[in-house]
């Protein structure tokens, strides 16, 4: 399993990570966490709106910073 | 906890707190009187007991004002996503097509730092050029901190003005971008890049769910400027009882020619967000600055930035990014002379 974080490095792309960092941590599963800044592979995936997260190349949120509980959500929702 | 008792509270909670709020908004003024007069016993009249009552009152006004109005932005923008304001764009003509951008651009989400994958996702997907800097120039200028501290600070009226010109400025600027056909000037790696498939499905929110996007709103943008609404209004507070009136009135009064060319001059480089120049703009007006100047000032600061410039150095070549410095802030001079003359 693998997590991407998509973000040109502005604040909002930060604290998405560390919320999914934290998530992860709080979940206790294996999981890569990667940060993906070059804006070329960001266009890549089709996002618009950074920070987005993609999980096993799906894009799972894009243009917020949701908590760190519904990140959880998440995370479980695209494991599945 | 239980998915759907976290859902159900989102719905509920709203009715709960919007009757609080209207009844300490409704007695805001009254509550801070009372501070000042009674439990502080100060002196009316005096200078340090003007400012304080100044600040007392606007401070959890502004941020009472803020919290509501973002809460509800953030429901409505969770209609709008940046991938369907691209389908609504995609080839539209000129001139609608400006219009229509500048007006979601008020809507759609935005953050100046994602401003570099909208404008790839916009031109790449056909959206004429002049109609992305439609939506490039509106969204960070009428956002909702500006328009609910010039509410809360000035009244509707100038509320509404600076919201009319700023989309009318959105439109021209974009309008005449398009029309000098300036696509050259765009990095070439731009049109070559692949825009990859968008793999987001669009899933159908339920009500609470929009809800809780409104309770993120206000969390992360209220989180964010509180700071800047305080330090604002203490300034404002102190310049408030202290700065003579008129101070500012041969500087920044309409009497003077160069005041609205200067005030942009000094807005475009001056980084702050609305939350922090517009409670000090508000003492300017008071000390004898005219509407046309100020107007002119917020817009520059506010629209017009300069980090966000060199964000789009990675997009844009050097003399696109100098005409659309050029055209946008010619359309605040415009905007600044033309308030000077009627008011």
């Amino acid at each position: 399993m693998n997590i991407k974080v998509l973000g040109t490095g502005c604040a909002r792309c930060k604290s998405l990570e560390q919320a999914t960092r934290s998530a992860v941590k709080e979940m206790g599963i294996e999981v890569e966490i990667e940060k993906e800044e070059d804006i070329v592979k960001i266009m890549g995936y089709g996002v618009m709106h950074t920070p987005a997260l993609v999980i096993n190349e799906k894009i799972a949120l894009s243009g917020r910073v949701p908590s760190v509980a519904e990140l959880k959500e998440v995370i479980t929702k695209y494991l599945s | 906890m239980d998915k759907s008792l976290n859902l159900k509270r989102n719905i509920w909670l709203p009715l709960l707190i919007l009757p609080l709020w209207y009844l300490v908004y409704r007695y805001l003024q009254t509550m801070s009187d009372w501070l000042i007069d009674t439990a502080f016993n100060m002196k009316p009249g005096q200078h340090l007991t003007e400012a304080l009552r100044f600040f007392i009152f606007e401070v959890p006004k502004v941020l009472m004002l803020l919290a509501l109005i973002i809460f509800f932005v953030g429901i409505i923008r969770s209609y709008f996503s940046a991938e369907n304001t691209r389908k609504m764009l995609e080839g539209k003509s000129t001139f609608a097509g400006n219009v229509l951008a500048s007006l979601l651009g008020i809507v759609t989400p935005f953050c100046s730092c994602s401003a570099i994958p909208l404008f790839l996702g916009f031109v790449e997907s056909g959206v004429p050029l002049g109609v992305t800097f439609s939506f490039l120039i509106a969204a960070p200028m009428i956002n909702e901190v500006a328009v609910v501290l010039l509410f809360g600070l000035f009244g509707w009226k100038v509320a509404l003005i600076y919201v009319v010109t700023g989309l009318l400025i959105a439109i021209i600027a974009g309008y005449i971008i398009g029309r000098l056909k300036l696509e050259h000037w765009v990095q070439d790696w731009v049109y070559k890049t692949k825009l990859g498939k968008s793999a987001e499905e669009e899933e159908k929110l339920k009500i609470s769910e929009r809800l809780r996007f409104g309770y993120e709103a206000v969390r992360e943008i209220v989180g964010k400027v509180w700071i800047y609404v305080i330090i604002g209004i203490a300034v404002g507070a102190g310049a408030h009882g202290y700065i003579p009136q008129d101070f500012m009135a041969s500087l920044m009064g309409s009497s003077n020619w160069y005041s609205v060319p200067l005030s942009i001059l000094i807005g475009v480089p001056l980084y702050s967000n609305a939350a922090g120049i517009v409670p000090i703009v508000s003492v300017l007006i008071e000390k004898g600055a005219s509407l046309g100047t100020s107007l002119a000032f917020m817009m520059a600061v506010i629209g017009l930035s300069l980090p966000e410039m060199i964000i789009l150095k990675k997009v844009l070549k050097l003399p696109l990014i100098l005409t659309f410095i050029g055209i946008v802030a010619s359309g605040i001079m415009i905007v600044g002379y033309l308030f000077n003359f009627i008011f």
